[in-house]
Formats: structure tokens, sequence, C-alpha cells
């Protein structure tokens, strides 16, 4: 009787991870022969030509780059942002601090706020101060949303540096601040890491930048310029009734789909380099 | 030289004091914000009338959130009740049962499904989950079904809850020490007998903290439950109609609807809502995760 239980129980446990992977073969099998068919290079080389959501010719450079762009920026505004919380919060003070565990405490609540607050937060910030929809509101508001992610796998990281190496250089008469940046050297895989994961997250998410934004046929040549972005171009042309564009929308969904993987596979490289090299 | 480096280091540790600060502070402003853009609509209209009422009509300038709610709790319950077993059955078999090795080749298939963003995962919806509902599904319960329903909205957005599930579940089980396990063999008990009366009973306010974050991602899902849940504003009466859940209402309105003041501020108020909630789901849960983390840490 114990030993039935004991074995019923295991083949469901077997059946359900055996059910995860294959939704995850389900899923990419389903994105990747949905678009392969209408996936061409001028699909990734070429700017939507006239007619395009009728189906005529031309590509969807701009939502590519346009991701990229605004990606890019939100990650230097989160690194800004964040490599200094987390040095303060670890070396600046004490191990057991109050002020330390709220700071993380509040992060992890930004953490799990919805990007589409805040998108609509962004969004109603930019009106307030009459800003249009452009690359410049896309940055900032896809900053807020993975200013968190990057916060908490750098603490993380941070948390794990020995307290020797900062002894050690503080020792050698150097300030704070100068310890400071050895200890950055120290996390720079740590940081590569979170950044890549951070960027997986800012590039396929579209509530964001549903509003602040914009779209546009061209690439941005100035931060208040609208821009167009890989999600958005998925949800635009999947709505559309021509099934020509309706392809196009499975097309750039194996585009996005190819680009999260790449980031993935590389933060696990990444990721295991930093534990090969740790003291 | 040296009074310049001290100088370096004073300006250093202030910036980084002062940014820390108004991180600290942004989570209020958030709020703060959204409670002052959402007042407009407070003051015209009763708060319980706007949570209770089903008539959604902005034109005629009523604003009834409640086929909204009722959709998005219908959508999380429908996800939270599949994603669960899965994803406990998994995590305890992951850390319970599997090798290092078998741990090893799930770890990136847990973290490839968190990194699927929510429009691919809206888009295989549509393709598949949404179809196979109106074809297979839906004509032995229902007359008729598009598809596009709360069902096709708690399966994807499970799916999208099952790597958050597992994650917390795998750290909340390795959390628990050794030495209880080991008592319980000890004692005659089989693995899944100590699975069933240690580890899961030991970790039960861990289990609840990871169903309350699930729960919280969930209701703020957004694009992927928009893409395939139809999108009507009426109180589904079975699993096979459309919904329409808060986040789905905001995206497909705000930016467009600004010529009517209380439409916008009506809108916001349901960004304040879905921000009061999950503030409030992700502080229980991450207080209950750090005391779980403290105790075994010492």
């Amino acid at each position: 009787m114990k030993l039935l239980e004991e074995k019923i129980f295991k083949s469901l446990m077997l059946f359900s991870a055996f059910a995860i992977i294959s939704i995850l073969g389900f899923i990419l099998f389903t994105i990747v022969s949905k678009g392969f068919a209408s996936l061409s290079w001028d699909m990734v080389s070429k700017l939507p030509g006239g007619g395009f959501y009728l189906g005529k010719e031309g590509g969807i450079l701009n939502a590519i780059l346009g991701s990229f762009y605004i990606v890019i920026g939100a990650v230097l505004l989160a690194l800004v942002l964040s490599i200094p919380v987390t040095m303060y919060i670890n070396f600046y003070l004490p191990k057991r601090s109050f002020f330390a565990d709220t700071v993380r405490f509040s992060f992890d609540i930004l953490f799990g706020i919805p990007s589409i607050v805040y998108g609509a937060f962004g969004f109603a910030v930019m009106i307030y101060f009459g800003l249009k929809a452009s690359l410049f509101g896309g940055i900032v508001v896809v900053g807020m949303l993975i200013t968190p992610i990057i916060m908490r796998s750098l603490d993380e990281v941070a948390r794990l540096v020995p307290k020797e190496l900062s002894e050690a250089s503080l020792s050698l008469g150097a300030t704070k601040y100068e310890v400071i940046k050895v200890i950055i050297r120290q996390l720079l895989p740590g940081i590569t890491t979170a950044v890549l994961l951070a960027i997986g997250r800012g590039i396929g998410d579209a509530a964001t930048v549903l509003f602040t934004a914009g779209y546009t046929d061209n690439i941005p040549t100035s931060l208040s310029h609208p821009v167009a972005t890989l999600p958005l171009a998925i949800f635009f042309q999947l709505g559309s009734p021509s099934e020509e564009v309706q392809n196009r929308a499975y097309a750039a969904a194996l585009i996005l789909t190819i680009i999260i993987l790449v980031l993935s596979l590389s933060a696990r490289y990444f990721s295991r380099k930093l534990s090969k090299n740790k003291i | 030289m040296i009074r310049f480096r001290l100088f370096k280091d004073k300006t250093a540790r202030l910036t980084m004091l002062g940014i820390t600060i108004f991180s600290l502070f942004f989570l209020l402003l958030i709020g703060i914000g959204l409670f002052y853009m959402s007042l407009p609509i407070l003051r015209e209209k009763n708060i319980w009338t706007l949570l209770t009422s089903a008539n959604w009509k902005p034109f005629k300038g009523e604003f009834g959130f409640l086929p909204y709610i009722i959709s998005t709790l219908h959508v999380t319950f429908i996800a939270i009740v599949i994603a669960l077993p899965f994803s406990l059955l998994t995590s305890i078999y992951l850390i319970e049962y599997a090798s290092k090795r078998v741990n090893n080749f799930f770890s990136p298939i847990v973290d490839l499904l968190s990194g699927i963003p929510p429009v691919i995962y809206g888009v295989w919806g549509t393709l598949t989950i949404v179809p196979f509902i109106s074809e297979k599904i839906a004509p032995h319960f229902v007359e008729f079904s598009t598809g596009y329903s709360v069902l096709a909205g708690g399966i994807v957005l499970s799916v999208m809850i099952i790597p958050l599930l597992i994650s917390i579940f795998c750290e909340v089980f390795s959390a628990i020490p050794n030495e209880m396990r080991e008592a319980s063999l000890s004692l005659g008990a089989t693995k899944w007998q100590t699975v069933k009366k240690i580890v899961l009973r030991k970790s039960m306010p861990g289990i609840v903290a990871a169903i309350a974050l699930a729960v919280s991602r969930a209701f703020g899902e957004t694009i992927a439950v928009l893409m395939v849940c139809g999108n009507i504003p009426i109180i589904p009466s079975s699993i096979f109609d459309a919904c329409y859940p808060l986040p789905a209402l905001i995206a497909n309105n705000y930016g467009e609807m600004l010529s009517i003041p209380s439409y916008e501020s009506a809108l916001m108020m349901a960004a304040f809502l879905l921000f009061i909630i999950i503030v409030f789901f992700n502080a229980i849960s991450r207080l209950i995760l750090n005391r779980i983390e403290r105790r075994y840490q010492v």
C-alpha cells in the first residue's frame, strides 16, 4: 500500500516534468513551423515598403532596430541606477542592516509590478509633461521595468563577494570608492548575466512600449521620434485581416524567439563562467 | 592628491546614497501618482458602485468595473488550478528524487519558459489553444464558442506562471534541512511519505507565498491574455465565453480615449487597482519568503 502510493506519485511527477518539457517543445515547434515559411532575408534587412500592411514587399528592420535601440538605452539607464544601489547596500552598510533590507524589499516589490502598470504610469507622466510617444519615453519606461531585474541579480552576486577582497584593498590604503571599483571588476561576469537577462525581458515586453514608444515605419534618428518594436510588430500584424500580413507576424515571432534563445543561452554561458572564477 | 581622492570618495558615497533613497521612494511615487490620476473618477462616483456595477458605457459616463474584475479572477483561478499540480509535482521530483544531471538538464528549460516573451505565448495561444478549444473541447459542453475564451486565457497563463512557481518551490524545498528528511526515513517512512508529512508540511508557508506571487503575476499579465480571451466586456457565464481582464482593458483603450477626461481617469483607476492588489500580494509573499530564508540560513 505504502509502496503503491509511492509508485503512483513518482509516475505523476515524471509525467508532469515530461509535460513541462513537451510544452516548451510544443511552443518552439509551433513558432518555428509557422514562422519559417515567411522568414526571408528581406524581413530582417528592409524597412516596410509602400503597401507593406496590405501584404506587399518590405521587412521589419524598423522594429528589430527599434527594439534594440530601446533596450540598449534602457539597460544603460538601469545600470546607472542599479549599480550604485547594489554597491551602497552591500559594501557601505553593515551586513544586517534594516535600511538595506528595506531597499531589497522595495525592489522585490517593484520587480513584481506588471509592465502594463509601468506603461500606463509612464504614459500618464509623459502626457503631464506634454511629451509624445517617443524613443525617449520607451527607454525610460523599459528602464523602469528592468532596473529591479538587474538590481536583484546584481545583489545576489554582490552578496557572494568575500569580505577579504575589500579588506585587502582597504589595508593597502585605498578609499572605499576605489575598493568599489575593484569589486565591480570582480562582478563583471555577474553584471553581464544580469544585463543579458534584462535585455531578454525588455526586448520582448509589449505592454510597456504600447503607449510610450508609439509605432513607425522609419528608424528613429532622434530621442523624440516614435519608434517601432518587435513585440508590437507581431501584435499589430497579427490583428490584420490579410493572411500575408499575418504570416509576417509569425515570421516576426520567430525572429523574436531566436533573439530570446540566443540571449538566454549566452546568459547561461556567462553565469557558468562566473561560478568558475569565484574566489 | 589625497584630498582629491577623499573628495571623490565622499561624492561617490553621497551619490550612491542619493540614488538608493530615490529608488526607495519610487514605489511610493507610482502609487501616489496613480491614485492622484484616478481621483477625478473617485470624486464623481462612489467607489462601491464603480467596483460592483456591470455597466461599462464610457460615452454615457458609466464605469462599472465588475466584468473586468470577474474576468481577471476567473482567468487567474483557472491558471493557478492548472499550473499548481504540475509545478508542485515537478519541483518535488527535482529536489527530492532527481539526480544532479536531471536538474542541470531541467534548469535551462525553466529559464527558457520564463524568458519567452508574453507576445510569443499569445501567438502560440491563438495558433493552438484557441482552435483546440473551439473545435475539440467546447462542442462537448456548449453550442458555440470562438475559442477566444476564459479557458484559453487560463491555459496560456498557466504555462506562463509554471516557471515562476517551479523556481520558488525548488528554493523553498531545498531550504528544508536534510536532517528532518533523514529522521523520517530512519523511522521507516518511504520517500513519498517523507515528502508528504515532512517536506510539504514544513514548507506550507513557502508554498502559499509562491502561489501569492503567481497570482499577482497572473493578475498583471497583459498582452498574452489579451490575445486569446476575446475582450468582450460582459460577465462570462461559462469558461467558454469571452472575457475582458483589467490589464487588457487598459492596454486596449488607454492612449486613444484621452478626449473624455473621466474615461482616462477610470483607466487610471484600473491601473491603481492592479497596483494595490499586486503590491499587497507581493509584500506578503516576500515577507514569508524572506523569513524562510533567514530561518534556515543561520
